[in-house]
């Protein structure tokens, strides 16, 4: 793999990939995160090209940062990666680790998902450096990616602070040129046993704060004098701070102009940023999401311009930048439209992600819909059932939140439909375990069904507690969920095999007559990771389909219309080189038109 | 390409087809010949049959990795609703190359009125002719399927962006031959060649399609009629529809309940062991 390779050769990197490969050279010797996009590949990458420290997953983000912080104390350099969200289940340990300290590096990778590519919102987690009080990191392009994990690794040390190091979707995912460095021992540090520093009772806590503000004035001077920082002197007339990818927005599209390029972006260098104002006559913030930027330069009395122009909603592009820079005047109106710009965009085809052909989700979902279950969804693959045809989930808000919303709905008065949480396996791990202990524990009177794959199906297929193997594909004790279910006290707890139609339905009613909570868990394997399952493929024979449409209702991306017309409506065709052969449509077909393809080899590559 | 250009090529398609493998290929082309590059995609949900698109930027120094609107030089469609989609980022007298197969998603047939038109963009390469200049279009599964393999498609389609992309022969076939098994070698390079020695005259008018079938405006429902004096209420009818239409009343007879969801698929008139259903 190119990313192994020696110093000074330059490969092409993804940013997250550049990261792992920072994490190696900056001696990293703990690495935890739980799977999120776009964060996902950092674990993965090191797990890879470092087989020496720990690297794994951890059910959530907060145990991710626990374990980091242990790794920390212990005198390990340690990095936790997680997406945006994450950072959320993980601000209890965050908030508080920012009094502590660390005793080695502690870098933290918050993935934002400006644009809100695959997530479930699109907030700014730059704001948590601030709330924290402790120092953010904006890597421009993989090679500051890299770069930068060695750079956070001596402010944490230097400073005795976690750092967060903010990447976003683009920069993550975006490959670019990396020159390789040196591979670095970390400095050796043992555990030291602390209490007053460590054990956070009140009477400690009051002083560790004191010691947090001290920091942030140190800090604070530290921005002003660091190379992260970088005042590129242009044109007098404009000048622009901005950070992270929009850096490269900003070069692309004016590239005459002066920049001050934030690398450290919190504490701002408030100095070097009022020098800066000074020297231009008109001055510019471009940053994605939040004015976090702007209001710290406007709450320092200095008259800056942004969101008026830069939109606070999705993801910038270099497009966005121009058409910012032409409404304030910066750049000229654009020309009118071309021939080009004016091809039909009415004719987009609205193309959404759908389950897969065979996903092990898609039946579960239609019964429920059949029973007129109200369905609380979940975070993961199983979100996809929320478009048409299947269009059974009602609620999707945040990991592992449907089973208590379940809970609350019912207790709250809905009693005319069964109420039903549906959570995937990884995610039932990650923060589905507490809800299920407050529905036995209240009483509550709900089906959960547990929607098992065996895999984090949606971020690419990463182990969990439950699939037997740890992030090295190293064998593992399997935490079986049907097991910790009735640890926890469910009364019902129910296995089936969701390609067995009748028996869903059976199973699902028994759940939902149930007077309690009653866990329905699903047994198939995710079609797609971490093995490709294919059996041969099915075809319609024409003269026995009678269009009803029924295996329609299914939504799997291998069948479509044919043009071929009965009783007003289209009889179906199934795509040889997509169909996985579950047979699912062939039981439900009411004409038994659904049949083995006899010459298998002609859809088939081998 | 000039000093201090940077050449812009845009790889579309849909979840599964390859358009990351094909970008990544192309990445290594251009590093192999001395460019600086940078690519740009997302992954996550739309892995998952939805749109799929990589930026990919190379020339002397690269500094966004994406493109903007109007000034891609060549845009690659491994699916034709997608050459739509995109067609707005390529720059004037850029080039098109589009796969012709098409990718009906299951959103697009659920009009369940009589005689619907399946949803998707009419007369695509009609459209895409008159906008634009350079158009290629080829149907790759079919050259593949000849070849021996409809998998190797995307190297069919590579093999015709190599002809706008200036690199030789030996880089690309290098490129491919690293990304594929051992086993896979010879087939890809044939496919690469396939597509590189395809040829693409100016575009001859085709006749223009009849125009597309409105759907019918109206509904047609269907009439589901119960006996009520030979239905005995074993409510097998109620469970097996699987849209919900029919109900059991308070006097444990079968009844319609809405049916104008009914899709006729017949199950309840079938399975009806009093012969008590009928769907008209």
């Amino acid at each position: 793999m190119a990313i192994d390779n020696a110093v000074a050769t330059r490969v092409l990197l993804s940013g997250n990939e550049a990261i792992a490969r920072g994490a190696v050279e900056s001696g990293i010797r703990v690495a935890t995160g739980y799977p999120g996009t776009p964060s996902t590949e950092i674990l993965e990458t090191l797990a890879h090209i470092d087989t020496e420290g720990y690297v794994a997953w951890s059910p959530n983000e907060k145990v991710a940062l626990d374990v980091g912080v242990g790794g920390a104390l212990a005198g390990s350099r340690t990095l936790v990666t997680m997406k945006h969200v994450g950072v959320n289940v993980a601000a209890d340990t965050l908030m508080s680790v920012a009094y502590t300290g660390v005793r080695a590096a502690l870098v933290i990778v918050s993935a934002d998902d400006p644009g809100v590519h695959s997530s479930q919102n699109e907030q700014d987690n730059r704001i948590y450096a601030r709330f924290a009080a402790i120092p953010l990191l904006e890597p421009s392009d993989s090679q500051e990616a890299k770069d930068f994990v060695g750079q956070a690794c001596a402010i944490s040390e230097r400073f005795d602070t976690p750092v967060i190091l903010r990447t976003t979707t683009r920069l993550s995912h975006s490959k670019g040129m990396v020159e390789m460095g040196e591979i670095l021992a970390a400095p050796a540090k043992t555990y030291q046993r602390d209490p007053s520093k460590y054990v956070l009772v009140p009477s400690n806590a009051r002083v560790r704060h004191e010691k947090v503000l001290e920091r942030l004035a140190q800090l604070e001077e530290f921005s002003e004098q660091t190379p992260l920082n970088r005042w590129e002197k242009g044109s007098a007339s404009v000048g622009v701070i901005t950070s992270g990818v929009c850096y490269q927005y900003v070069k692309e599209v004016l590239p005459e102009a002066s920049v001050l390029k934030l690398g450290f972006t919190y504490p701002l260098p408030m100095q070097t940023v009022r020098e800066f104002a000074a020297s231009v006559e008109r001055l510019f913030v471009v940053e994605e999401l939040e004015p976090v930027l702007e209001d710290q330069c406007k709450a320092g009395g200095i008259a800056v311009e942004g969101k008026t122009f830069f939109s606070r909603l999705g993801e910038l592009t270099p497009e966005r930048v121009r058409e910012g820079f032409q409404k304030a005047g910066v750049l000229p109106a654009p020309a009118p439209p071309t021939e080009t710009s004016k091809l039909p965009v009415s004719q987009n085809l609205f193309r959404p992600p759908a389950l897969c052909p065979g996903c092990p989700h898609t039946i579960p979902y239609l019964v429920l819909k059949k029973m007129n279950a109200l369905v609380v969804g979940d975070i993961g693959c199983s979100t996809l059932a929320v478009y048409e045809p299947l269009a059974a989930i009602e609620t999707t808000l945040a990991m592992g939140c449907s089973i208590g919303m379940a809970i609350g709905l019912q207790k709250g008065g809905v009693t005319s439909r069964p109420v039903v949480a549906t959570i995937g396996d990884s995610t039932f791990f990650h923060s589905g375990i507490p809800p299920l202990i407050d529905a036995v524990y209240n009483g509550a009177r709900i089906t959960v069904l547990i929607l098992d794959n065996h895999t984090t199906a949606m971020t690419g297929g990463q182990d969990h507690p439950g699939t037997g193997r740890n992030l090295r594909g190293e064998i593992s004790r399997t935490i079986e969920i049907a097991k910790v279910c009735k640890a926890l006290g469910v009364e019902q707890v129910q296995v089936v095999d969701p390609y067995d139609v009748p028996a869903v339905f059976r199973t699902l009613k028994a759940a939902v007559n149930h007077d309690g909570v009653s866990v329905v868990i699903t047994n198939r394997p995710c079609v797609v990771s971490p093995a490709s399952i294919r059996s041969a493929p099915y075809e319609v024979a024409a003269s026995a389909c009678n269009a009803c449409q029924l295996c329609m209702n299914l939504g799997c991306p291998s069948i479509t219309w044919t043009d071929e017309i009965h009783e007003g409506q289209h009889k179906v065709t199934i795509d040889p080189a997509t169909c996985i052969g579950c047979a699912v449509c062939a039981l439900w077909c009411p004409t038994e038109a659904i049949v083995p393809l006899p010459d298998v080899s002609a859809g088939r590559s081998q | 390409m000039e000093n201090g250009q940077v050449q812009n090529v845009l790889i579309v398609g849909v979840g599964g087809q390859g358009v990351l493998t094909a970008s990544d290929i192309l990445a290594t082309v251009c590093l192999a010949s001395g460019y600086d590059v940078k690519k740009s995609e997302v992954h996550g949900m739309a892995k998952r049959g939805g749109v799929v698109y990589t930026h990919v930027r190379y020339g002397r120094k690269v500094l966004s990795p994406l493109i903007e609107p109007g000034e891609g030089d060549v845009l690659l469609a491994f699916e034709p609703a997608e050459a739509l989609r995109w067609s707005k980022y390529l720059k004037p007298g850029g080039t098109l190359i589009t796969n012709l197969r098409q990718r009906v998603p299951p959103a697009s047939c659920l009009d369940r009125r009589p005689q619907a038109a399946v949803r998707y963009p009419q007369e695509i390469q009609r459209s895409l002719r008159q906008q634009l200049g350079d158009v290629r279009v080829l149907d790759a599964e079919s050259l593949a399927m000849e070849l021996g393999n409809p998998r190797v498609s995307n190297t069919v389609l590579l093999g015709v962006l190599s002809n706008v992309c200036e690199f030789s022969t030996e880089d690309w076939t290098s490129a491919i031959e690293r990304s594929v098994k051992p086993q896979a070698r010879e087939i890809n390079r044939r496919a690469f060649l396939a597509g590189r020695n395809m040829q693409f005259p100016a575009a001859e008018e085709e006749p223009a399609a009849a125009p597309a079938q409105e759907a019918a405006a109206s509904l047609a429902i269907a009439d589901i009629e119960i006996r009520e004096t030979w239905c005995k209420g074993c409510e097998i009818c109620v469970v097996v529809c699987p849209q919900n239409c029919l109900k059991m009343n308070d006097a444990k007879k079968a009844v319609v309940a809405d049916a104008s969801s009914c899709i006729r698929c017949m199950l309840c008139e079938w399975l009806c062991p009093d012969l008590a259903v009928n769907v008209h």
